[in-house]
């Protein structure tokens, strides 16, 4: 079991480093399509299935279908010349990104590192209640002001696309 | 024979033999014999014979040659790569619509367990949501067919099936949602035995197609436009785009694209049976008592069958009848019509499950 959340890890990671490092924007793209595959996996062996299923679902068929979607819709023939600057700005994001890579590191390397299953509900709970019903309860109970301030912020997205497709037709 | 029938309970194994047998002899038939049953019934609609030439001495099997021939034709044809082509992608892309048409059948049970055994590959926990997880990776076959063939044409079908696609995938599972509510649970197994039960003593049976008639006809709709076959080819426009996203394809990935849609109008006859029509269960088969197993599984296999293949010829029939839609009517119809009817079953069903049960 462990030998294939490894190979899945490593495979996750690889799907990253493609993304980083390709050149053609929809070879990118496809990358990450496969490290979300990777991780619908890890989260399988979790015993997560709905998680798994919903991470494919969103963003490996819906969401990097729209990246793919604009991508083709600006054809970029052009990728070619682009040139790899230092700027400001990625060198302050490089750091950001290393100093959140010190601290999960810390994270797992530290000593009163507790491993195995954790939370409320156990295992058996789960897989007689269902993951789907158990995710729904907390959801519209402990944390139902979140779900409701994340369902204000799509709203307020899909307002903002439509005003600004409306004043380009206008 | 002892070893071999130990190797055979190992539960990879015999999912593996299951996911054979389905695919063998259900789903990849049914679609090859699709294509010369579409070809037959478009030519009884336009008052033409429809093929019958190919023939060994005499024999012509009604045009069932017609199937070798054709199988025969695009393996010998040149697998033409064009100029400019993205080739990786290019030789990636079929794999997607055959790998999302054919996963649709690991989870439809054909008939009802004996005993331990299941006449179904793998039951899953998020059952369906797991096939529309696998489904919308369909649109990567077009996406990618069309961006890698270095031809408008077949570009221009990829941005309309990805756009198409997207926008129907948001109510098909809206539309589902309804179905989800009424059996409470996503497992299809157990959506399946929700519909053995039956209203008013034994009258009527509680298929979903009578507790979900709205989510039947949005679901049909939205499972007809993922195939992307008339009236919803914008995509594929034969009258515009000539071919649309599979333009460039020759020989066997042309083939592969073909019949990875003849898989997927079985896969979506095979979904509307399962959720809609009670999958397995024969209607009022409970009346009678003293049946013997076997003869209730042959019943339902034959009961699965017939409405699969019904819904098979529906929606050629749909194909040969309907006029089609142009581009921004499909997009119009999906996003302003449909949707708002989905939330609005969604809204009734939550509602009379909340006031009646």
């Amino acid at each position: 079991m462990l030998i294939i959340f490894y190979i899945f890890a490593a495979l996750s990671v690889f799907g990253a480093l493609g993304v980083l490092f390709l050149r053609n924007p929809i070879h990118s793209a496809l990358s990450l399509v496969g490290t979300f595959f990777c991780l619908g996996a890890i989260y399988v062996m979790l015993n997560a299935e709905f998680v798994a299923v919903i991470q494919v679902l969103v963003y490996a068929g819906a969401i990097m279908v729209l990246f793919l979607f604009v991508l083709m819709l600006l054809s970029s023939k052009d990728s070619g010349d682009y040139v790899n600057k230092w700027t400001i700005g990625k060198i302050l994001a490089g750091l950001l990104s290393l100093g959140i890579f010190v601290q999960i590191a810390g994270l797992f390397t530290a000593e009163n590192l507790e491993l195995g299953p954790k939370g409320t509900y156990p295992l058996e709970v789960v897989e007689e209640v269902g993951s789907i019903a158990l995710i729904g309860r907390l959801l519209f109970t402990d944390y139902i002001l979140a779900f409701e301030i994340i369902a204000v912020l799509l709203l307020v997205a899909v307002i903002g696309a439509v005003v600004i497709a409306k004043r380009r037709f206008q | 024979m002892d070893i071999l029938l130990e190797i055979i309970m190992i539960p990879a194994v015999l999912a593996l033999i299951k996911i054979v047998v389905i695919i063998l002899l259900f789903a990849l038939p049914l679609g090859t014999l699709l294509t010369l049953m579409e070809r037959k019934w478009s030519a009884m609609i336009q008052d033409r014979v429809g093929p019958n030439r190919a023939n060994i001495g005499s024999f012509t099997g009604h045009g069932l040659l017609h199937l070798a021939a054709d199988g025969l034709k695009s393996i010998f044809k040149e697998d033409c790569i064009p100029r400019g082509a993205n080739k990786f992608l290019y030789l990636l892309a079929p794999f997607f619509g055959m790998i999302s048409a054919v996963a649709i059948f690991s989870i439809i049970p054909i008939a009802g367990p004996i005993g331990d055994f299941t006449f179904q590959v793998a039951d899953v926990e998020p059952g369906l949501l797991f096939i529309f997880a696998i489904t919308s990776l369909s649109v990567y076959g077009a996406v990618l067919a069309g961006y890698s063939s270095n031809s408008k044409f077949a570009l221009l079908g990829g941005t309309r099936a990805s756009a198409q696609m997207i926008s129907y995938e948001v109510f098909m599972g809206l539309a589902l949602m309804g179905v989800f509510m009424v059996y409470g649970t996503t497992r299809v197994s157990g959506i399946v035995d929700g519909q053995n039960e039956y209203w008013f003593g034994n009258l009527i049976p509680m298929w979903g197609v009578f507790t979900q008639p709205l989510g039947f006809i949005l679901f049909f709709t939205a499972l007809v436009a993922e195939t992307k076959r008339p009236p919803f080819d914008a995509p594929e426009g034969e009258s515009e785009l000539v071919a649309g996203y599979f333009l460039e394809y020759s020989g066997m990935r042309w083939s592969a694209f073909m019949l990875a849609e003849y898989i997927a109008i079985v896969g979506v006859s095979v979904l509307m049976t399962t959720l809609f029509f009670g999958g397995y269960h024969v209607p009022w088969l409970h009346l009678w008592e003293s049946a013997p197993q076997w003869l209730v599984t042959i019943l339902q296999i034959i009961k699965f069958s017939i409405v699969t293949i019904f819904f098979c010829w529906f929606q050629i029939q749909l194909r040969w009848t309907v006029p089609k839609f142009r581009f921004d009517q499909t997009m119009s119809l999906g996003w302003k019509k449909l949707l708002p009817l989905s939330l609005l079953n969604l809204f009734v069903t939550a509602f009379v499950i909340l006031a009646f049960a």
